[in-house]
């Protein structure tokens, strides 16, 4: 089985009922995505499969072999942030951070599908998201201006030919 | 412990590793199972995964609709209610994603919570379901599939559009994916069929209400005789007791202001 993860191809070695969030997080070291309730309600894991929003821990890799996956790591770094992960921090739309890479995530979906800046339609956007810290204003308001931004950038930062991730671990 | 698991590329395929059922665990769009192996609640030795089975499908002709069991509930939002409302009160739009028709009939009843939404509205459409299994192939009413579903695995869904249709649901508190209470009605020539979910252990066609339908108040007080109604984490039975009716109530208005 193989995955392609923000870019790259990466082959996996867990067994085929393992979700997509364990292999995330234990065989490819990729942390973003959270582990929460592990039932889909809070969200916390969820990641881009061929470019929709999906529950990893709902995901048995199997049935995702060949897909592309794509986490907050595959959406801008420290030097290039996305127009949404920008918001977030000029928003001040984390507290403790544990939901903020999936919050990003499903924010990031909801500007693919030409979300509004409305503040009730990104509500429903993102209902299937929980903040232990409450901070729903804040997030809200950071999306709301990234719909705002005339020259959006939702660019998967993929590293170079030369860049290879094995199985186990980032390099 | 090693598991077997089978990824059929064809829907022949599915039918033959399925056989009559036995010892194999069906995972359409994981959102049932995967909750079920995450907490070890289940031991699998033998699965089959249907995604590349060829059963994700909506087909329309003429009134008739079939909807092959692999359909996401995504795939369902824009269609008439009570299936498209009831599709889009289901968790939320990354599950919606996931989950699929054929799954959710299938969907086992745990103690805490009601769980199989869509058999509701497919129940109150008069769909069929079509399965394979011990004996062959089957068409069933879709009460008559959910009596005797263990050992079945769901080809499609077939049902008519409706003249009418209305569906009223109890709020969901944010973070739980369940419905505690839901009510689906269609009005088909001079048939109106309604049935709830979260008054039993799978969907229920609500009988005693129909034959009352035209006095829709009286109508809510007679469902709680087609009801068996319990406590679990989401509700009690005395709530759901005095919240059936006017759900029941306000499904049948709708459907008289919308014929």
């Amino acid at each position: 089985m193989n995955i392609v993860l923000n870019g790259v191809t990466v082959a996996i070695k867990s067994p085929p009922l393992a979700s997509l969030l364990t292999v995330l997080r234990e065989e490819l070291n990729v942390t973003s995505t959270k582990v929460g309730c592990e039932q889909g309600g809070c969200g916390a894991c969820t990641a881009l499969v061929n470019g929709k929003p999906q529950r990893t821990c709902l995901t048995p890799i199997a049935a995702v072999d060949g897909a592309s996956v794509t986490t907050v790591e595959g959406l801008g770094d420290s030097d290039h942030l996305t127009a949404v992960q920008q918001s977030f921090v000029n928003h001040y739309a984390a507290q403790c951070g544990f939901c903020t890479p999936a919050m990003i995530i499903a924010a990031t979906a909801y500007l693919e599908g030409n979300g509004s800046s409305d503040r009730e339609e990104i509500e429903e956007a993102l209902k299937g998201h929980t903040c232990r810290c409450t901070g729903y204003q804040k997030i809200v308001s950071a999306v709301a201006a990234a719909v705002a931004e005339t020259t959006f950038d939702l660019t998967v930062t993929t590293p170079s030919p030369n860049t290879v991730i094995k199985s186990g671990g980032q390099t | 412990m090693s598991v077997d698991v089978l990824i059929p590329e064809t829907t022949d395929a599915a039918v033959e590793a399925f056989g009559d059922g036995t010892d194999i665990t069906v995972i359409a769009g994981g959102t049932i199972v995967m909750q079920l192996l995450n907490y070890r609640r289940i031991t699998v030795s033998k699965a089959m995964l249907l995604n590349k089975a060829g059963l994700s499908y909506l087909r329309q002709s003429d009134s008739t609709w079939t909807v092959g069991a692999m359909t996401p509930l995504s795939d369902l939002l824009g269609m008439f209610s009570p299936l498209g409302a009831c599709a889009a009160n289901v968790a939320d739009h990354e599950v919606q994603y996931q989950a699929t028709i054929g799954g959710n009939l299938c969907a086992p009843t745990p103690p805490e919570h009601p769980s199989g939404d869509l058999q509701g509205p497919l129940i109150a459409l008069g769909a069929t379901v079509r399965s394979v299994g011990a004996g062959g192939e089957r068409t069933d009413g879709v009460e008559e599939f959910l009596a005797s579903r263990a050992g079945r695995l769901v080809l499609d869904i077939s049902f008519e559009t409706p003249q009418a249709g209305a569906f009223a649901a109890l709020d969901r508190p944010h973070t739980r994916h369940f419905t505690a209470l839901a009510v689906s009605g269609v009005k088909s020539g001079d048939t109106v069929r309604l049935a709830a979910t979260g008054v039993g252990p799978v969907g229920v066609r609500l009988l005693s209400a129909e034959a009352a339908a035209g006095d829709p108040e009286a109508a809510g007080n007679a469902a709680l005789a087609d009801a068996v109604l319990r406590d679990d984490a989401l509700a009690s039975a005395w709530y759901r007791e005095r919240t059936l009716p006017s759900l029941v109530a306000r499904v049948l208005n709708e459907i008289k202001e919308a014929s």
